[in-house]
């Protein structure tokens, strides 16, 4: 179909203040970043060249390997746990909550702590989970274990339990859109047909929600892969994923070799979400 | 009505057991904001007092938080304006589907889910390269609108797709022009959906941490200090503070609903009540 031109000169026009913003603080910042990649740094400067030795210790070095494995894993873990818990509660308010103004109180309830800031959230585990927190107080007096467990705080359970804790709402809120859009007619159909009710989960409800799915495992991955600051905070410095790996090289002012990262990591982010976006058309879906 | 079944059980206490993780540790850092002077950062408390809120409205040894919450309060509610100008324009756009616009499309997705720290590094970069010095109106002004215009437009996607076009036909069919039209017909309708645009922006923008990091320069931002009292407060003044600044996002999100309702409930008034009646 060819586009009148007056909608292409309106439509540029209208989206021209977007369009400056992402030139200037996206495309502007991601070309910079690869640029300095190639530039090599002293201790306490770096300087303009086009060279290969960033990104040639970068590949060298068994640890970044372990790095980007530890974030994958990371980013796997979590995105299982969140799917699990967020498709079981938004299928609780899509399909077993009946009217309408539950269905968006008990959302809104879910969203609240979303508001607040992630720092504090993280800070909120503490007295929750560090050796005289309430989790190893209870533990102890039911009997369950003699001395305080350690690896509740400062260990990569801590990480992902923050990791679920902070994401499982990106996982909830696209998967309940999708589902509150399907036609309960094809339900009451299968049903009709003699279906069992795991049956018409499995074959009506979960393939109608797979574009809710997609989208949620979209922010997910994306969110747990660009993280630095929870894995810090949360595992002690102990653990290490792709973020600290960058904050960490910034901190030092290596400026050049945190940028060769970035764009491994960007090219990697970029290609899981291209593949997913294969699976689902967002503007659809919205 | 039929009988609940048992799966109705089963899953309403798996929601119970989720919003009791989800509110846990809020609630945890709540009570132990009351911990008494000589109580610790965990259970038990020793005595219940308002201490550690007294102290955090002390001269502060290290840092300087109210000058850090009023610049973060500042910096909202320019992403939140901004936000909410830039995203409705750009969903007015995105409805012609001009010629390019996959491209714009490509870029919002990749703003959306391009790590934060990277934007922050790039934009820092850029900023010392040319010589200019990073500060939380500029640079980190810019930085953060790359994370709240992607969700901006995501929410104008979903107006607009739901949008109703034969009331623009019928204000055309009338004589109104393209502004008119805009101005006295969709906008109105929108409206609601605009303060949502808008709570997103500011919370958003309020709660940023990762792209305001190398970005915000030498005056900080309230989550960077907040960050910066992590390292080294070990007191419940943290938890005060984190409370604080719970109830002021809470009482925000309120404003805001309340303000949604309100524009509901003036829409219904004035609303027509065509296709209402003898159905």
């Amino acid at each position: 179909m060819a586009l009148p031109r007056s909608n292409t000169a309106t439509g540029w026009l209208l989206a021209s203040p977007l369009t400056a913003v992402l030139a200037f603080f996206l495309v502007l910042p991601i070309v910079m970043i690869v640029i300095v990649s190639f530039w090599g740094a002293t201790e306490f400067s770096i300087y303009p060249a086009f060279q290969f030795d960033n990104y040639r210790f970068l590949f060298g070095s068994a640890v970044t390997w372990q790095v980007f494995g530890n974030t994958l894993r990371y980013a796997v873990v979590t995105w299982a746990l969140t799917l699990g818990i967020g498709f079981t509660v938004a299928y609780f308010l899509a399909f077993h909550v009946r009217t309408l103004t539950w269905q968006i109180t008990l959302a809104l309830i879910c969203t609240v702590p979303f508001w607040t800031s992630n720092i504090i959230r993280m800070i909120s585990w503490v007295p929750f989970l560090g050796r005289n927190g309430i989790a190893n107080s209870t533990l102890l007096s039911m009997g369950v274990v003699d001395q305080p467990v350690e690896w509740l705080l400062f260990s990569d359970f801590a990480v992902m339990l923050a990791f679920v804790h902070i994401n499982t709402f990106f996982m909830i809120v696209p998967i309940l859109n999708t589902m509150l859009r399907i036609d309960k007619s094809l339900i009451e159909a299968a049903r009709d047909g003699g279906a069992t009710g795991p049956q018409i989960l499995w074959n009506v409800i979960i393939p109608l929600t797979k574009p809710g799915i997609m989208i949620g495992t979209i922010f997910v991955l994306t969110l747990v892969m660009g993280d630095f600051i929870t894995v810090r905070f949360m595992s002690g410095s102990q653990s290490a994923n792709v973020g600290r790996l960058i904050s960490n090289d910034v901190g030092l002012l290596q400026y050049p070799s945190a940028a060769a990262t970035s764009v491994v990591l960007l090219c990697t982010v970029l290609i899981i979400v291209a593949g997913l976006l294969r699976l689902v058309d967002i503007r659809k879906e919205l | 009505m039929e009988a609940r079944s048992r799966s109705f059980y089963v899953l309403a206490a798996f929601f119970g057991l989720y919003v009791l993780f989800l509110y846990g540790p809020t609630i945890t850092i709540g009570l132990l904001s009351f911990q008494g002077p000589g109580g610790g950062l965990t259970f038990p408390m020793r005595g219940v007092s308002l201490h550690w809120y007294d102290e955090l409205f002390q001269q502060q040894a290290v840092g300087d938080i109210w000058g850090a919450w009023r610049r973060s309060i500042g910096l909202g509610l320019m992403v939140m304006v901004t936000t909410v100008v830039v995203s409705v324009m750009g969903g007015l756009a995105f409805r012609k589907r001009f010629a390019g616009s996959s491209v714009l499309f490509y870029l919002i997705i990749t703003s959306l889910t391009i790590p934060s720290i990277l934007i922050s590094l790039g934009v820092g970069l850029i900023f010392s390269q040319s010589g200019l010095d990073v500060h939380w109106s500029t640079s980190a002004f810019g930085a953060q609108l790359t994370w709240t215009l992607p969700f901006g437009l995501l929410i104008m996607f979903a107006v607009f797709n739901r949008f109703d076009k034969s009331y623009e036909e019928a204000a055309r069919d009338q004589g109104a022009s393209s502004w008119q039209t805009l101005r006295h017909v969709v906008l109105p309708i929108i409206a609601p959906s605009l303060i949502g645009v808008a709570l997103f922006g500011f919370t958003l923008s309020y709660d940023e941490f990762a792209r305001t990091l190398l970005t915000a320069g030498s005056y900080n931002t309230l989550p960077l200090e907040i960050f910066g009292m992590t390292t080294n407060v070990t007191s419940p003044v943290l938890y005060a503070l984190g409370a604080l600044t719970t109830v002021f996002s809470l009482v925000v999100i309120g404003l805001c609903l309340g303000l949604v309702l309100l524009a509901q409930r003036r829409r219904a008034r004035a609303g027509s009540d065509a296709g209402k009646g003898m159905v």
